[in-house]
C-alpha cells in the first residue's frame, strides 16, 4: 500500500523545524511501522540525506524507548500498543499521516522525533524506590502479599516509562506516570516506612520539572500502551494529601 | 600467558565462603575515595551501580539509551530460577547447580556456577524487599513455575515481565543512589574505549550521543555489564541497540574473548515475514508446557493446518523425545525444528516455520485457562502476525537470543586485563555452551548485587585510588584513538548504507554460523567476512557529522565491531571439532543426530587473545574439571 508521511524534523533543540513530506509507495502491512521508518531512512541515506532521528530499542512493546505522535494521538490509532508494536494492517492504502515528537516543556526536543525525557527518571529519584540495601532482605515469604494486591502492584508497575501520557495531556502532566509508580510501592507492604514522603518528593519533584497539573481529563489513560488505570492518579492524591496533612519535620521538602 | 581462574580451595559448598573471608577489605573511610565505572546499567550494571554506591565507592553509570530502566534486560519474560525449594519438590542448592551444569553441556566452570546456585536464593529475597510485584498465591506467599525443562518449580515471575520488574527494581535502586549523589549517570552515552595504563585498566572513553562530545572518564576499576553479541546475527531477538562494542575494544586492549562461538538460538519466535525485517521477537518458551509442536509428515504439505489430519502430522519433538516432548531444552528444540524444515517439512512463507498448536490445550483447559496462562503472548502474537492463534496455529522458528560467550573473566569476574570486569551475559562464565531457560536474570543480579561488590573491593584495597590522571599521555592517546576513527568512518561517503552491511553479516553468520555448522560454511565464512569488512571501511555511507546526535554514525562503529567479532566467532566454531550445547558441528553428531561432544580435545574453556589487525588470534585454553558433576551425553529421550 502507499502511505504519505509529513514528518516534523528539527536539526537540534535550537532549529525551528517544521514538517516534510514522504512518499512511501511499497509499504508492506506486515511491517511495523518503525520499519517503514527504516525503509524511509535507507532511502533518505542512499540519497545523502539525514534520516528520520526517532528513538527506540527492543521493538517489543517494553523498553518505553519508542514514541511519537501519529496524527495526533501517542503511539498512533491501536490502543494498548506502543509505535514499535503497531502494523501497518492498521492503516489504509492512501492515507496521509502526521508525525511529531512529544511535545511538552518537561521534554525538550533532542532531534526530529526525539525528545529528552530525563524529568522521569529525576522524579523517580525523588522517591520511587524503597530504601533497602543489597544484603539487608529478609526471606521472600516473610513478607506475605496478598495476591489480589500484588496483581494491582503489578498493573501500576508494568508502566514503561515512554511518556506518552504526558504528550497526549493537554496540561502535559506527568500523573500517570508519577502515581503508577507511587501506586505500585503503595500497595506493597514494603512500601510502607516511606510512602509518605515518597508521595510529597515525587509529586513535588514532577511540578518542578515543569510538567502541569492533572485535571482529570483521562487522554493519559487512552493513549498509556500498558494501560495503566487513571485511579492511580486518584490514589497519588490521596497519599500526597494525607502525607501533607500529617508531615512530621523529617519529611524532607524538595525544595529545602 | 597462562591463565588462570583463581577458583579457591576447598569443596565446592565452602569455596565462596572462604574466598569472601580471605578478600582483603577497603576500609569504610577509604571507599569514598575511589571511584568505580560501570558500562551498562542492565540487570548486572545497574545492581552493581547500585551497590557499589550502596557500598560508599563513588560510582559513574554509563548507558547509551536515554534512561538506565531500558537496558534490554527488560525484554525477558519468563521468569527467574532460584534454588529455594519453596514448592518442597526436592530443588536445593546442589540440584540447580547440577541441572545448569548439565544443561550447559559440561562446558562450565563448575565452582562459577555453584555461586551463582548459592546466591539465586538472596536474589529473590532483595529483589521482593525492593517491592518487585511477584506473582504470589491467594496465602499471599510467592507463587513458581517450573519452566525451560525444570522438573522442579524453580521459576519466580512477575506476569509475562519479569526480566521488566526485575530491572526497574535495580534501576529504582540506581535512581536512589544518584539522588544521593553517590552515582554520576550519563545515559545517551557511549564508551569507545577503554583506558589501559601499564597493563591496567584506569579508564574509559565515552561518546555523549546527543552532542558528540568525546571525553575520558577514570576510575579505580571499570566493570562491563553491556550484554550480549547476538546482533551479529543482525535478526535477533535482542534490542536494536544490543551492541558488542564495549566488549570488543576491551578485547582489543588484552582482554581474551572467551567461547564466542557459544550462542543459543531460542526456538519460539516469531517467524521472518520480510525482507525489511528489522529484529525478530519472542514468544516465550512458557508456551511449550501446553503448546505441541508439529509440522506436516509430507514435504511440501501446504494444505492449511486444519485440514491436515492427525495422523499426517509429526509431532516430532513427542516422537524423538518421548520423555521431555516439547519440553526439551532449547538448543535441542532449534535443531529439530532446523531439521524438519531443512527436509522441507516447514510451513508458513518460506518454509521456515513449524507449528505450535493449542487446539488440544484449548480442548482440554477451556479458552479461558488458555487466556489467563498466556492471553498477552497471544495477543502480542496476533498483533505482529495478524494471525489468531486461538483458532489456527502459530508458527514459529527459531532466532538468535543469547550468547553463553563474552569476555573470559576468572572466579572474581575480573577479565585478562587487571582492574577490567566483566558481568552479566558480557562475561562468558556460568552456562557452558547452552543456557537454560530463566537463568540469565539469575545470572546477572548474581553477578551485580552479590558478587562483584565483594570480588572488586578485594582488588580495589590493593590499588591507590586516582592514581592515574586525565593528563596521563595514554588518555590522551585513547582520546586520538576515537576521535581519528569517528573522522575515518565520516570520510568514507560511500555508497552503500550500514544497515546493508550489516544485514549482509547477519547473514552470513546464520547461514553458516548458526543452529547447525560445518568446516565448509565457517571457511567460507572466514574468507568472505574479512572482504565485507574491507567493503565497509571504503564504502559504507554516513551522513552527518561527529557532533551532533546522529544514529547512523553510532550504527556504524558498532557494525565495525560486529564485523570483526563475527570473524572470531566462526574461527571458534571451526576450531571445536565437536557438537556441545549451541554449538552444533554437523560433522559430530550420533547416528540418531543429536549433537556429540569430545571431551577428550575439547574440555576446556576457549579463550582468544587479540593479536592485531590481520594477524590470527591466539588460543588459549582454560581446562575444565567436573569433580562433582560428571559428564554423560545429555539425554532427553
Ligand atoms: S522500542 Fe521498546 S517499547 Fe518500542
Amino acid at each position: 500500500m502507499r502511505i504519505t508521511l509529513n514528518v516534523w524534523r528539527q536539526k537540534n533543540a535550537r532549529d525551528a523545524g517544521g514538517f516534510e513530506k514522504y512518499d512511501c509507495p511499497n509499504v508492506s502491512e506486515d511491517m511495523s511501522f518503525l520499519e517503514m521508518l527504516d525503509v524511509v531512512n535507507e532511502d533518505l541515506i542512499a540519497k545523502g540525506r539525514d534520516p528520520i532521528a526517532f528513538d527506540h530499542d527492543c521493538r517489543e512493546g517494553i523498553c518505553g524507548m519508542c514514541g511519537f505522535m501519529i496524527s495526533g494521538v501517542a503511539h498512533g490509532p491501536e490502543s494498548g500498543t506502543t509505535v514499535c508494536q503497531l502494523h501497518m494492517r492498521k492503516f489504509k492504502d492512501g492515507d496521509e499521516l502526521w508525525l511529531e515528537p512529544w511535545r511538552a516543556k518537561g521534554f525538550p526536543i533532542i532531534r526530529d522525533l526525539t525528545v529528552d525525557r530525563s524529568a522521569l527518571d529525576r522524579i523517580v529519584a525523588s522517591g520511587g524506590f524503597v530504601s533497602v540495601h543489597t544484603g539487608s532482605a529478609i526471606d521472600g515469604n516473610a513478607i506475605p502479599v496478598p495476591k489480589p494486591n500484588a496483581d494491582l502492584a503489578m498493573d501500576a508497575a508494568q508502566c514503561i516509562g515512554c511518556g506518552a501520557c504526558v504528550a497526549a495531556c493537554p496540561n502535559a502532566s506527568a500523573s500517570l506516570f508519577t502515581s503508577a509508580k507511587i501506586s505500585h510501592l503503595a500497595l506493597l507492604p514494603q512500601g510502607q516506612p516511606e510512602r509518605d514522603r515518597r508521595a510529597i518528593n515525587m509529586v513535588e519533584r514532577m511540578n518542578a520539572e515543569g510538567f502541569g497539573h492533572c485535571t482529570n481529563i483521562g487522554e493519559c489513560e487512552a493513549v498509556c500502551p500498558k494501560e495503566i488505570k487513571i485511579e492511580n492518579i486518584a490514589r497519588m492524591n490521596r497519599d500526597y494529601l494525607c502525607a501533607s496533612f500529617k508531615k512530621r519535620p523529617e519529611v524532607k521538602r524538595v525544595e529545602d | 600467558m597462562k591463565l588462570d581462574a583463581h577458583i579457591p580451595e576447598g569443596p565446592i559448598e565452602k569455596k565462596w565462603d572462604t574466598h569472601r573471608f580471605k578478600m582483603k577489605l577497603v576500609n569504610p573511610a577509604n571507599k569514598r575515595k575511589f571511584t568505580v565505572i560501570v558500562v551498562g546499567t542492565g540487570l548486572a550494571g545497574g545492581a552493581a551501580a547500585a551497590t557499589l554506591a550502596e557500598l560508599g565507592y563513588n560510582v559513574k553509570a554509563f548507558c547509551f539509551q536515554d534512561s538506565p530502566r531500558r537496558a534490554h534486560s527488560i525484554a525477558a519474560q519468563g521468569g527467574i530460577n532460584a534454588a529455594k525449594n519453596y514448592q518442597n519438590d526436592g530443588d536445593s542448592i546442589y540440584r540447580l547447580f547440577y541441572d545448569t551444569v548439565k544443561g550447559g553441556d559440561y562446558r562450565a566452570r563448575e565452582a562459577n556456577v555453584y555461586r551463582l546456585a548459592q546466591v539465586s536464593v538472596n536474589i529473590i529475597d532483595q529483589c521482593v524487599a525492593q517491592g518487585v510485584p511477584f506473582a504470589r498465591e491467594y496465602g499471599g506467599v510467592l507463587a513458581n513455575r517450573s519452566f525451560g525443562g525444570a522438573q522442579v518449580s524453580r521459576t519466580f515471575y512477575a506476569r509475562g515481565q519479569t526480566g521488566q520488574q526485575l530491572l526497574i527494581g535495580a534501576y529504582q535502586a540506581l535512581e536512589r543512589q544518584i539522588g544521593l549523589g553517590k552515582v554520576q549517570m550519563y545515559a545517551r552515552t557511549e564508551m569507545l574505549d577503554v583506558i589501559v595504563v601499564d597493563g591496567v585498566a584506569r579508564g574509559i572513553v565515552t561518546r555523549d550521543l546527543v552532542t558528540g562530545k568525546v571525553e575520558a572518564h577514570m576510575g579505580d576499576a571499570v566493570a562491563l555489564g553491556t550484554g550480549g553479541y547476538g546482533n551479529v546475527f543482525f535478526l535477533s531477538t535482542n534490542a536494536k541497540g544490543s551492541n558488542a562494542t564495549a566488549v570488543w575494544r576491551a578485547h582489543k586492549h588484552g582482554a581474551l574473548f572467551g567461547n564466542p562461538c557459544y550462542t543459543q538460538i531460542h526456538p519460539t519466535c516469531i517467524p521472518v515475514s520480510g525482507d525489511y525485517q528489522s529484529k525478530l521477537t519472542l514468544m516465550s518458551e512458557s508456551l511449550r508446557n501446553d503448546g505441541r509442536v508439529w509440522v506436516p509428515k509430507k514435504a511440501g504439505d501446504t494444505r492449511a493446518p486444519g485440514a491436515i489430519p492427525a495422523d499426517e502430522r509429526d509431532y516430532y519433538l513427542e516422537r524423538r523425545y518421548p520423555s521431555f516432548g516439547n519440553l526439551v531444552p532449547r538448543d535441542v528444540a532449534s535443531r529439530a525444528a532446523k531439521a524438519v524444515c531443512d527436509e522441507g517439512r516447514g510451513v508458513g512463507p518460506g518454509g521456515l516455520g513449524v507449528y505450535l498448536d493449542f487446539a488440544d490445550a484449548i480442548k482440554r483447559l477451556g479458552a479461558n485457562t488458555v487466556a489467563e496462562r498466556y492471553g498477552n503472548l497471544f495477543q502480542m502474537y496476533e498483533r505482529i502476525t495478524g494471525e489468531d492463534p486461538y483458532k489456527v496455529p502459530m508458527r514459529i522458528y527459531p532466532a538468535v537470543h543469547y550468547t553463553m560467550g563474552g569476555l573470559w573473566v576468572d572466579y572474581n569476574l575480573m577479565t585478562t586485563v587487571p582492574g577490567l570486569y566483566a558481568i552479566g551475559e558480557a562475561n562468558f562464565s556460568d552456562h557452558g555452551a547452552n543456557r537454560l531457560g530463566a537463568s540469565a536474570l539469575m545470572q546477572g543480579l548474581a553477578d551485580g548485587y552479590f558478587v562483584l561488590p565483594y570480588t572488586i573491593g578485594d582488588y580495589l584495597a590493593t590499588v591507590k585510588p586516582g592514581a592515574v590522571g586525565l593528563d596521563h599521555p595514554e588518555v590522551k592517546a585513547a582520546l586520538a584513538r576515537v576521535n581519528d576513527r569517528t573522522a575515518k568512518l565520516l570520510a568514507i561517503k560511500g555508497k552503500r548504507t550500514v544497515d546493508s552491511f550489516h544485514r549482509e553479516l547477519g547473514k552470513l553468520m546464520w547461514d553458516n554460523c548458526g543452529m547447525g555448522r560445518n568446516k565448509a560454511g565457517l571457511e567460507h565464512n572466514l574468507k568472505r567476512i574479512p572482504e565485507l569488512r574491507a567493503e565497509f571501511w571504503q564504502n559504507v555511507s554516513i551522513p552527518g557529522t561527529g557532533e551532533e546526535f546522529n544514529k547512523e554514525l553510532e550504527k556504524a562503529g558498532r557494525v565495525a565491531d560486529f564485523l570483526e567479532l563475527g570473524e572470531l566467532m566462526c574461527r571458534d566454531a571451526l576450531h571445536r571439532e565437536e557438537s556441545c550445547g549451541g554449538h552444533f558441528r554437523e560433522e559430530y553428531q550420533t547416528p540418531d543426530g543429536e549433537a556429540a561432544r569430545n571431551d577428550e580435545r575439547f574440555q576446556y574453556a576457549a579463550a582468544w587473545e587479540w593479536k592485531g589487525e590481520g594477524v590470527t588470534p591466539v588460543l588459549h585454553k582454560e581446562a575444565l574439571n567436573f569433580e562433582y558433576v560428571h559428564p554423560t551425553q545429555r539425554s532427553y529421550k
